[in-house]
């Protein structure tokens, strides 16, 4: 076991990423889908601030940009919420099936 | 192997297993708890990198805000006791591939990569210099996204409320 450095936390948002990938791919519930884009985002928050503490440490820049994506994060989540609610009181399920009545 | 490597293995390993599990897991509640448990740990993470502001932001929206909003949308929306049905065994055995591959890509090209470092001195990123920098106005300062990122926060809360909005019924 090493010194955990830059390269861990690499390795643990690379695979925090691929993680949320796969979730996205195989769930087919609307919340279920939203709980691996979270993931994803995280993965990408961790990223900026072991950039941002490892190497350009004279900066503030990447905790900036973690600052933003999870204010954005955040409101992403309220209306992808309020539009699932809104989805399940029209078809009684959040299966992501039914999202394709939503283009008509 | 000091304390603070444990530590640090420790929280990686509550990280990644809380986030297989929680794109697994066929409960949905559970999947929501395992979420938690998930940025509970990125948040450790981010004490452990002595980033104290961006911890405490991570668990009170993330862990405060939108896992609270997901286990409502769970209650509004699910029925009690259901399971998740399960993903057809060829999607499953697709998507692990692509996952796996994908990560195999990225970490080979991260094992032959040497990033540069800065020689500069180090910024502490305290809460004083954290906000000094988020609405200055001079040169690298940030209260521009700071103002955009107001407008759309308030843009996200009216649209929520639209799109939630129970349409009035159409007879008089």
């Amino acid at each position: 076991m090493m010194e955990p450095g830059l390269y861990h936390l690499l390795f643990i948002s690379t695979a925090l990423f691929f993680i949320g990938v796969f979730g996205f791919f195989t769930r087919r519930n609307l919340v279920t889908m939203l709980m691996s884009v979270e993931l994803i985002l995280n993965s990408v928050n961790l990223n900026f601030i072991a950039f941002n503490k490892y190497l350009w440490y004279d900066k503030m820049d990447g905790l900036f940009f973690t600052i933003f994506i999870i204010a954005i994060a955040a409101a992403e989540a309220a209306v992808a919420i309020a539009i699932i609610i809104n989805l399940y009181r029209s078809h009684q399920s959040i299966d992501v099936e039914n999202t394709e009545d939503m283009k008509y | 192997m000091t304390g603070a490597n444990i530590i640090f293995y420790l929280l990686a390993v509550i990280t990644l297993v809380s986030a297989v599990l929680a794109v697994t897991t066929r409960m949905i509640f559970r999947a929501a708890i395992y979420l938690l448990f998930c940025l509970i740990g990125i948040a450790g993470i981010y004490f452990w990198l002595q980033y104290e502001f961006i911890a405490a932001v991570q668990i009170v929206v993330y862990v405060g805000g939108i896992v609270v909003l997901i286990i409502f949308s769970i209650f509004l929306t699910q029925q009690a006791g259901d399971l998740l049905a399960k993903p057809k065994l060829g999607r499953q055995v697709f998507s692990a591939l692509a996952a796996f591959c994908g990560m195999a890509l990225v970490m080979l090209q991260l094992s032959q990569h040497t990033f540069a470092m800065t020689a500069n001195k180090a910024v502490a990123p305290t809460v004083a210099n954290i906000g000094n920098q988020m609405v200055g106005v001079e040169e690298g300062g940030y209260s521009l996204p700071f103002e955009v990122v107001s407008i759309l926060l308030l843009a996200a809360l009216i649209g929520c409320i639209v799109i939630a909005l129970k349409s009035k019924p159409e007879t008089k």
